[in-house]
């Protein structure tokens, strides 16, 4: 890995005046020019803007005012609301909508100096695990163009991986940081939930969503997580969450992260073709002074039943906004106000959103509230105890991040269960509102695996931490696809 | 309560979304079998549990209702589809 590809690398040729923000824009922006027709990982670019900021950034460099982002370009899901660029969320509901504001997460990043790259593709609103859901056409995957990047944050990933852009930021309701990370070659945070702000990120399933970074290793994906996280009033489920992450930096409480016991849950290795690769993972951190345990976690089975009750509900109530008046497409000559909202509908939203929107609304629907919803949320209570009950005797818990390393285009687009299931490692996290991080840990032909590391709430320093070190004495996150060299 | 038989129409009325009538056949079908995963939690007893409905239980904040930014209307309604004089435009809703 070419240091000038990182956020560390890119930081240090910034401080000693090597080279200017200008300059490493423009030469993303070449680089995205030329090579992201392959790929499609971005949906909307502004050059001016672009510039514009990287100009602000050298200034700031020159009078001695950067932070640690300052000058480094950032690819952001186009999830996040801009004031400069188009906000599509991937569907055509949205194809032509710009945010009169910002995002809290966008705003955040931009006071901290950092240059808005572009925003990036993904499954239409957030909802695939493949993004081969966006309106915008699938995304393909750097190490292998005929297989996916993983979804939703697909664009964010594969931007990344092609050296399109030295970080991204992504959001996660189900693995859609994870997954991509994972599928790509990647390190990506889902943060506990309520750190980031959702302010500004279009909603689908509110208990769930949360916001992260995806970088090529763990030291970058701590530096973009620390400029992105914070209370935030706008957002009524934002926790101040500063005086947990900082102990990292500080560094005051390094024994916190040494002699580590790592949980590994029984269903992680029963149903994975990736156990070689988890092996080594183990094999490593015993090395470093970490032990291993066998934990159990119970209803974990049930995370997927639960999970697509929970976050379809959510997304058939949050998706109800989307009628054709306020914002967003409109369909041809309505007959009547009924007409309008329902072809504005059904002409707006893509297969997938339909999907998720009926079981939504059935689950919600006079009868079945209980039977569905209700149910849903008590097994999500159980799910979350399960992880209390580990992290008891456990200071973190590995798995794999998805079931197989990234599959074919088009192989799960007609089945929707089988496509639900990749995401059987990634969803009780977001059930329980917990921290975890996904890292590239080996290969499967050719393709990259990645490992999960979950930890309690809050202890998004230990996942950084632990990742820091496998990263220290591994080489895996810094191999990159032969397209991207 | 497996095998049930979903009222597609009634489902899609309440969604305010009309579905393609030859692709009708295959939501039912999906729907089905979403349903059918979904019934496997019911194996699960939760008798006496408490349903959560938020990762952080029962916390949902409020601020003194003030305003901290202020958007501009004419900016707001750039991406409206149809607006006059500050107001948006749908169909005539009274006869």
């Amino acid at each position: 890995m070419d240091d000038l590809n990182t956020v560390i690398g890119l930081q240090k040729s910034l401080r000693n005046g090597q080279v200017s923000s200008k300059e490493i824009t423009q030469d993303y922006l070449k680089r995205i020019r030329s090579r992201d027709k392959q790929i499609n990982s971005f949906i909307n670019l502004n050059h001016e803007v672009s510039i514009g900021q990287a100009e602000i950034a050298d200034k700031m460099i020159a009078k001695g005012k950067a932070t640690a982002l300052t000058g480094i370009p950032i690819a952001h899901k186009d999830i996040f609301c801009t004031k400069h660029l188009p906000t599509t969320c991937g569907s055509k509901m949205l194809e032509n909508f710009i945010a009169p504001y910002d995002a809290t997460v966008i705003s955040k990043l931009e006071n901290a100096g950092a240059v808005l790259l572009g925003k990036t593709n993904m499954d239409e609103f957030a909802m695939g695990s493949s993004n081969e859901t966006s309106y915008f056409g699938p995304v393909h995957n750097p190490w292998n163009p005929s297989c996916v990047p993983g979804g939703s944050s697909g664009g964010s990933a594969a931007a990344v991986a092609a050296n399109l852009a030295p970080c991204a930021t992504g959001t996660d309701t189900g693995g859609s940081i994870r997954q991509p990370a994972s599928f790509c070659g990647l390190t990506g945070l889902k943060p506990t939930y309520g750190t980031v702000s959702r302010y500004g990120m279009i909603a689908y399933a509110s208990s769930l969503d949360q916001a992260g970074p995806i970088c090529h290793n763990a030291e970058d994906a701590g530096i973009l997580y620390s400029f992105m996280l914070g209370f935030d009033p706008k957002d009524s489920t934002s926790i101040a969450s500063e005086k947990y992450f900082f102990a990292l930096e500080n560094n005051k409480n390094a024994s916190k992260f040494e002699n580590l016991t790592i949980g590994l849950p029984k269903i992680g290795f029963q149903t994975s073709e990736l156990d070689t690769a988890l092996s080594e993972i183990q094999r490593v951190l015993e090395g470093l002074g970490h032990k291993f345990v066998e934990i159990e976690l119970p209803n974990i089975e049930a995370s997927i039943p639960s999970y697509y009750v929970i976050a379809s509900a959510e997304a058939s109530t949050n998706l109800s906004r989307y009628d054709g008046v306020r914002f967003g497409y409109r369909c041809e000559a309505p007959k009547n106000l009924q007409d309008l909202y329902v072809r504005t509908r059904s002409e707006g939203f893509g297969e997938e959103v339909k999907r998720r929107i009926l079981t939504g609304t059935y689950a919600l629907s006079v009868g079945y509230f209980d039977q569905y919803y209700l149910k849903a949320q008590k097994v999500r209570r159980l799910i979350a105890r399960d992880f209390q009950t580990a992290f008891a005797d456990v200071d973190l818990i590995l798995t794999p991040t998805t079931p197989s390393t990234a599959f074919e285009l088009e192989a799960l687009v007609d089945n929707p269960i089988e496509m639900y299931q990749q995401d059987i490692f990634t969803v009780p996290v977001n059930l329980a509102g917990l921290p975890a991080i996904s890292i590239p840990c080996g290969f499967r032909n050719e393709m990259p695996i990645g490992a999960q590391f979950i930890a309690d709430a809050f202890n998004e320093d230990l996942l950084i931490s632990v990742s820091r070190e496998f990263q220290k004495v591994t080489d895996f996150h810094n191999r990159i696809p032969s397209s991207s060299r | 309560m497996t095998g049930m038989k979903i009222d597609l129409n009634h489902i899609s009325a309440l969604s305010l979304l009309s579905l393609d009538p030859a692709s009708y056949e295959k939501i039912e079908k999906d729907l089905s079998e979403i349903l059918l995963l979904v019934d496997k939690m019911n194996t699960i007893d939760t008798q006496h549990v408490e349903p959560m409905t938020h990762p952080h239980d029962g916390f949902q904040r409020l601020r003194d209702d003030v305003v901290l930014e202020e958007v501009d209307l004419h900016e707001t309604q750039k991406s409206a589809p149809k607006t006059d004089q500050g107001y948006y435009l749908v169909p005539k809703v009274i006869e």
